[in-house]
């Protein structure tokens, strides 16, 4: 009796520690999380300035949204930019962590250049890249007029560089390309999966007569899925928040022709620009719905091929 | 077979020299702009070196903008943040990692979850609530928040305590410390690389932050590197040289803090790649 009174007050004890211990994180989840998602829920069914008080409209804003062709525009933009940004941001960075892979000398240095430019301040590159796109004067095009000129002096037909950010059909590639300059966390974190992958299945796979390709595609892309899953997630989510480069490179107006125009910039337009708090929330609900959908459709997918060893 | 893999090292080794080539360009690109003259950066075909040096993009570019109010102001977001963090996230980490209670999980799994949640969901309100308290155009909300907990940096940290032997906690608790002194005497001393992986990764969302201060800053005394940077861009879009010399400046602090901490980034990011 007197024992199971002992533990219940340490019980007690423990309860008051724990949660003064998470008091930061409890007071940051109910005042700046829960309380917001709930005035959000609630704004987007409202006419809301931000200067007077919301007025209840009901459905109001998300009937709305089936009207507006800017907003499906910044949809179809902002998916576009997704489904090309993500898996060719998994290739590369694959390709790279495989060939560091390889017991290279000077690792450290490789690495060092591959993670540099995803630490650089997101405004600054994309100043930088502004710049490097530019369609006449900037490097990626002299490259490719460079190139150009080579295939014309052996008879094939020149090539220019393209308008990149100028032209709406090379924009999205634009900042896809920038995007791909940037996955160097994903390679370090290839890497280390790469590292862990176990030696004696290759031996394994080598003295069943297993070529090069065979041991990559039956060994090491299973081993690695779980990673391949790791960043195919958090990058869909990643992308279809995108928002900076795009802001910064276009100077907030998501030109040519609103072929940069993204989910996030036209909510952010919306809320701070055009003072249509209510509608920026009804579409931010929409944009958590899209989240929800593509992070569970990948959930669901990766069963047929996410192996975790030995689970 | 020898040969085949000699071939095999060799045609590695050229990979990676043409991908590094093409990772570093726009780095030799961004800092050789920077010290162009007019008359070079605009020649086609391209200037590779440029001679002679203009150093003066630098000196016109550093005054052109205020670039050492807009230095102020984002260390001191920065470091605050970090402050914040380290102290909030650790404490929340330990309370979730070490002190075995009733609903710890349950809070756990609630601070998981907001991870998934978008910015742009609790965007509005937030503003609405920081115009109530009065913080708008104040640095107050880019640095409030940070010291009420960041469910990622806690879910890093809580992964990190729980890898800390039950055993040493234990011994503490039977000596009678209380879980203060158990957090301080044992668990902090032990985590210095964890921590300090969260110092950096919280100066650095706080370094390069743009949405942040685009929402809460207005007057431009008050500006941030980054609000700064695109400011100077937007306006003066054409003056290629001092922009480049400009961003060089906002790029180098992170370049060389990385060279200082190149481990850490590393063991942060594998971590973030949960391992096992």
């Amino acid at each position: 009796m007197k024992r199971f009174k002992r533990t219940s007050r340490i019980e007690k004890v423990n309860m008051r520690n724990g949660l003064l211990f998470t008091l930061p994180a409890l007071l940051g989840l109910v005042g700046f999380t829960l309380y917001p998602m709930a005035a959000s829920l609630y704004y987007s069914f409202c006419r809301y300035t931000g200067l007077k008080p919301p007025v209840w409209i009901g459905m109001g804003n998300y009937e709305f949204m089936l009207h507006d062709r800017l907003l499906r525009e910044a949809l179809w933009n902002t998916v576009y930019y997704t489904v090309f940004a993500v898996p060719l941001g998994i290739i590369t960075a694959f390709a790279l962590a495989v060939l560091l892979n390889a017991k290279v000398r000077g690792l450290a240095f490789f690495r060092t250049i591959f993670y540099l430019p995803s630490i650089v301040p997101v405004v600054a590159s994309s100043v930088l890249w502004l710049w490097i796109l530019n369609p006449e004067n900037g490097l990626v095009n002299a490259i490719i007029e460079g190139f150009g000129k080579i295939l014309a002096a052996v008879g094939l037909p020149q090539i220019n560089g393209p308008g990149w950010l100028a032209d709406p059909r090379w924009s999205k590639p634009a900042l896809i390309l920038m995007s791909v300059w940037g996955v160097g966390a994903w390679v370090v974190i290839y890497l280390a999966g790469l590292q862990d992958v176990p030696h004696e299945l290759y031996e394994a796979a080598s003295l069943d007569g297993a070529t090069g390709w065979q041991k990559t595609r039956h060994v090491t892309i299973p081993f690695m899925s779980p990673y391949i899953f790791f960043t195919a997630v958090m990058g869909v989510i990643g992308s279809l928040q995108y928002f900076t480069q795009a802001w910064v490179m276009t100077r907030g107006t998501g030109g040519p022709v609103n072929s940069t125009m993204m989910f996030s910039m036209y909510l952010f337009q919306n809320a701070f620009q055009f003072f249509k708090m209510g509608y920026a929330c009804a579409m931010a609900w929409l944009l958590f719905m899209l989240i929800m959908a593509a992070t569970l459709l990948i959930f669901k997918t990766s069963a047929r091929y996410v192996y975790y060893g030995g689970r | 077979m020898a040969r085949e893999s000699k071939v095999l090292r060799i045609a590695t080794y050229c990979a990676l020299i043409i991908f590094s080539v093409a990772f570093f360009l726009p780095f030799y690109w961004l800092i050789t702009t920077s010290l162009k003259t007019e008359n070079q950066i605009f020649r086609i075909p391209p200037v590779w070196i440029p001679h002679p040096l203009k150093w003066s993009n630098y000196t016109e570019g550093l005054t052109f903008v205020p670039f050492f109010t807009y230095l102020r102001n984002t260390l001191i977001i920065s470091v605050s943040n970090v402050i914040g963090a380290l102290l909030s996230c650790s404490l929340v980490a330990y309370g979730l990692a070490i002190i075995p209670w009733r609903g710890r999980d349950f809070v756990f799994f609630l601070l998981l979850s907001t991870m998934m949640l978008p910015y742009q969901v609790v965007m509005v309100p937030l503003f609405t609530i920081f115009t109530k308290l009065g913080w708008i155009d104040t640095f107050l909300p880019l640095i409030v928040p940070s010291f009420l907990g960041n469910a990622f940096l806690i879910f890093l940290l809580r992964q990190f305590f729980m890898s800390i032997p039950k055993d040493l906690t234990d011994a503490a608790r039977i000596d009678g410390c209380s879980e203060l002194q158990i957090y301080r005497g044992v668990i902090v001393p032990l985590s210095k690389p964890a921590l300090a992986t969260v110092a950096l990764f919280s100066f650095m969302g706080a370094w390069n932050d743009y949405l942040g201060p685009l929402i809460y800053l207005f007057d431009q005394s008050k500006y941030t590197l980054s609000l700064g940077l695109a400011m100077f861009s937007s306006q003066y879009g054409s003056y290629w040289g001092m922009l480049m010399a400009v961003s060089t400046v906002v790029t180098i602090p992170i370049v060389i803090l990385f060279f200082f901490t190149q481990r850490t980034f590393i063991q942060g990011i594998t971590m973030t790649g949960i391992k096992g």
